[in-house]
């Protein structure tokens, strides 16, 4: 369990637009009649997507009146999970996986470089609110460590370089692309691979 | 080696696309009707006649968990739910299947819905996995437009709807009954057992749990037979499974192999060997961090299975094998662990809430070589006060690596740490002598 805290600075009010009501309608529709409170996670997902990734307290409010459900429940919720951020990061939210197969395959290496180029604090937000980053548990990507991800992406097979490289195309707003930075094709071995080798190239 | 047409997942690595038309190619989705049409008893016989053991860790048989299921639906639903929470520090097995082979995992739901009798079914995916999940919500919109899921899907005559639920950076959803809480919109974590899920699960109401991977294969099994899948492996350990081989390797991948593989085989041949030469292998974690470790000397002749890795105490668990070189300090890999295990803890159970954090502070310190020598056999003591006196198995999963690495590499720690705590008299420094502790030891 991590240690979150609700960000100082607090907007005065949340509301979703018409958009975010929409998807938020969808997804309420796929838990049976009376189970809307199922949809607590998805909910706080959408309206961190919709205000800069990050959840206010107005936000998990207007979620319970929404859901129809205590407002210390969605807290408890949004505070549980890593993934919801309850005060400000980066538009480019970079977090690096240290877990130890990240970790003795370098992943140190990429800490170093997000603390030359972003902040040598961890979740610190540049000035321009551009970018932050964290370091974080496994991320489930642990053939191709060390890597990272930065918003929805995933960034493998990387090292300090290349980890700069992608670091300072952020920096001037540019999206890297996703994937191997090795160029190796998904999970496969590099060099000799020995399976399914008629559908190789096919 | 396994040989290439036995390999169910011969999509592993996006050669084919993954599509529809090029899954159908590969077979799914052909005769589902046939299948399901030999009824419940039938398919649920055949996966016990296979002896599949559930994929995600603790290897529990498939058929009977499904014959756990009512066999009449009573006033409560049944429901499926699927689960891809891989959050095991080593695996990323499940990642693949979601974005590589999602129609057999979409059929598997329809089968297996079908078996026990679910009109729903919910796939859980860990929050992380976003891109992955989409590429799974556009296979299942794929099959609801091709009428494959849905009323009458793929004209059995079942109606099944399946939704995706993401979860939120919790290792903990990946227990079965944190993963229900988790879908009922609670914080994750884990439910006493009994009453298990198979009778008061989701909503109260009677739901199996599968892992990804275990469902993915069950249509192929049923396509070719159990007797097919049972001849693969060995008794009780039978068929095929993806091994992740992460670490210290030339060319670490994922790989499908036959249960039982040499584990020599499985880094020489097709991880391209240890980084340094067989000889710099110092340890390999076998199945995901949660299962202890096991030193050089037994690697030579040890086999990946369920049964012959517990003689060796440890685990096949999900089959992420960590290989680690004679470059890295083996206690600070352990106490990355450690400190994995304290920031996921749930901190509904007390020995494992504090607990995990005692065993990551020690092993942070027994790395620096600054605990004292009668600390080893503290932390041990602390293991072993977390194990069994939890709720969940997450107790087990954070102290089996720590009794793993105690178990196999005491030395190594004694070796660093020297430091002991007591001034002795033989020092002869009068007024440093704490005089009580001296009595105690005389």
């Amino acid at each position: 369990m991590s240690l979150k805290r609700p960000a100082k600075d607090q907007p005065e009010s949340f509301e979703f637009n018409s958009s975010s009501l929409e998807a938020a309608n969808k997804i309420i529709s796929k838990y049976p009649e009376g189970k809307q409170q199922s949809a607590v996670m998805a909910l706080l997902y959408i309206a961190q997507k919709q205000n800069d990734n990050w959840i206010p307290l107005v936000a998990m409010k207007y979620i319970a009146r929404l859901l129809d459900m205590p407002y210390i429940k969605v807290y408890e919720v949004a505070t549980f999970y890593s993934m919801f951020n309850l005060s400000p990061v980066g538009k480019y939210f970079v977090q690096v996986c240290t877990t130890t197969p990240c970790m003795i395959r370098g992943a140190g290496k990429l800490v170093e470089a997000c603390k030359e180029k972003i902040s040598e604090n961890e979740s610190e937000l540049l000035p321009d609110k551009n970018c932050s980053w964290m370091e974080v548990e496994c991320l489930g990507a642990c053939v191709t460590a060390p890597m990272m991800q930065i918003n929805d992406d995933y960034y493998e097979d990387l090292d300090k370089e290349k980890t700069l490289e992608i670091l300072d195309k952020i920096l001037k707003d540019e999206i890297p692309k996703p994937g191997s930075y090795r160029g190796r094709i998904n999970n496969e071995p590099e060099n000799g691979r020995k399976t399914l080798m008629e559908l190789k190239n096919a | 080696m396994l040989k290439d047409q036995d390999r169910i997942f011969q999509n592993l690595y996006n050669d084919l696309g993954s599509n529809l038309t090029s899954a159908q190619k590969r077979g799914d989705w052909v005769n589902t009707k046939e299948i399901t049409d030999k009824g419940r008893d039938w398919i649920i016989n055949e996966i016990k006649d296979s002896q599949l053991r559930g994929r995600g860790g603790a290897g529990f048989p498939t058929g009977l968990k499904w014959s756990f299921a009512p066999k009449e639906v009573g006033s409560r639903p049944h429901y499926l739910v699927i689960n891809g929470d891989e959050s095991e520090p080593g695996t990323c097995k499940d990642r693949d299947i979601l974005r590589f082979e999602p129609h057999k995992l979409i059929e598997g739901c329809l089968i297996a819905s079908y078996a026990i009798q679910a009109h729903v079914c919910y796939i859980y995916i860990r929050g992380e996995y976003f891109v992955d999940g989409q590429k799974l919500q556009a296979a299942i919109d794929e099959a609801y437009e091709k009428k494959l899921i849905g009323k009458n899907a793929a004209g059995t005559g079942w109606d099944l709807d399946i939704y995706i639920h993401y979860g939120a950076g919790a290792y903990i959803c990946g227990e079965e009954t944190a993963l229900l809480e988790s879908i009922e919109g609670n914080k994750g974590q884990p439910r006493l057992k009994p009453p298990f899920p198979a009778l008061i699960g989701l909503y109260g109401c009677p739901t199996i749990i599968n892992n990804v991977e275990t469902i993915a294969v069950v249509p192929t099994i049923l396509r070719r037979g159990g007797k097919w899948f049972a001849s693969l492996g060995r008794e009780k350990n039978t068929g095929t499974k993806i091994f992740c081989i992460s670490g210290n390797v030339n060319n670490p991948c994922n790989v499908e192999e036959e249960m039982n593989i040499p584990l020599k085989e499985l880094i020489e041949v097709h991880a391209g060997g240890v980084i340094g030469g067989w000889d710099n292998l110092q340890a390999v974690i076998p199945g995901g961090s949660s299962m202890p470790l096991i030193p050089k000397e037994k690697c030579e002749t040890l086999t990946m299975d369920f049964d012959s890795l517990v003689a060796e105490k440890s685990g096949l668990g999900t089959a992420g094998v960590v290989v680690i070189n004679k470059d890295q300090d083996i206690i600070k890999c352990m106490a990355r662990i450690a400190r994995f295990y304290k920031h996921e803890s749930c901190g509904q159970c007390t020995p494992c809430r504090e607990g995990s954090g005692w065993m990551w502070r020690m092993l942070e310190r027994m790395a620096k070589g600054e605990a004292s020598k009668d600390e080893i056999e503290m932390l041990d003591d602390v293991t072993k006060q977390i194990a069994g006196h939890t709720i969940c198995a997450f107790g087990e999963g954070s102290s089996w690596p720590v009794q793993g690495l105690l178990r196999h590499f005491k030395d190594e720690i004694k070796k660093r740490n020297n430091f002991d705590p007591i001034v002795k008299e033989t020092q002869n420094i009068p007024y440093l002598v704490d005089q009580h502790l001296l009595d105690k030891n005389a």
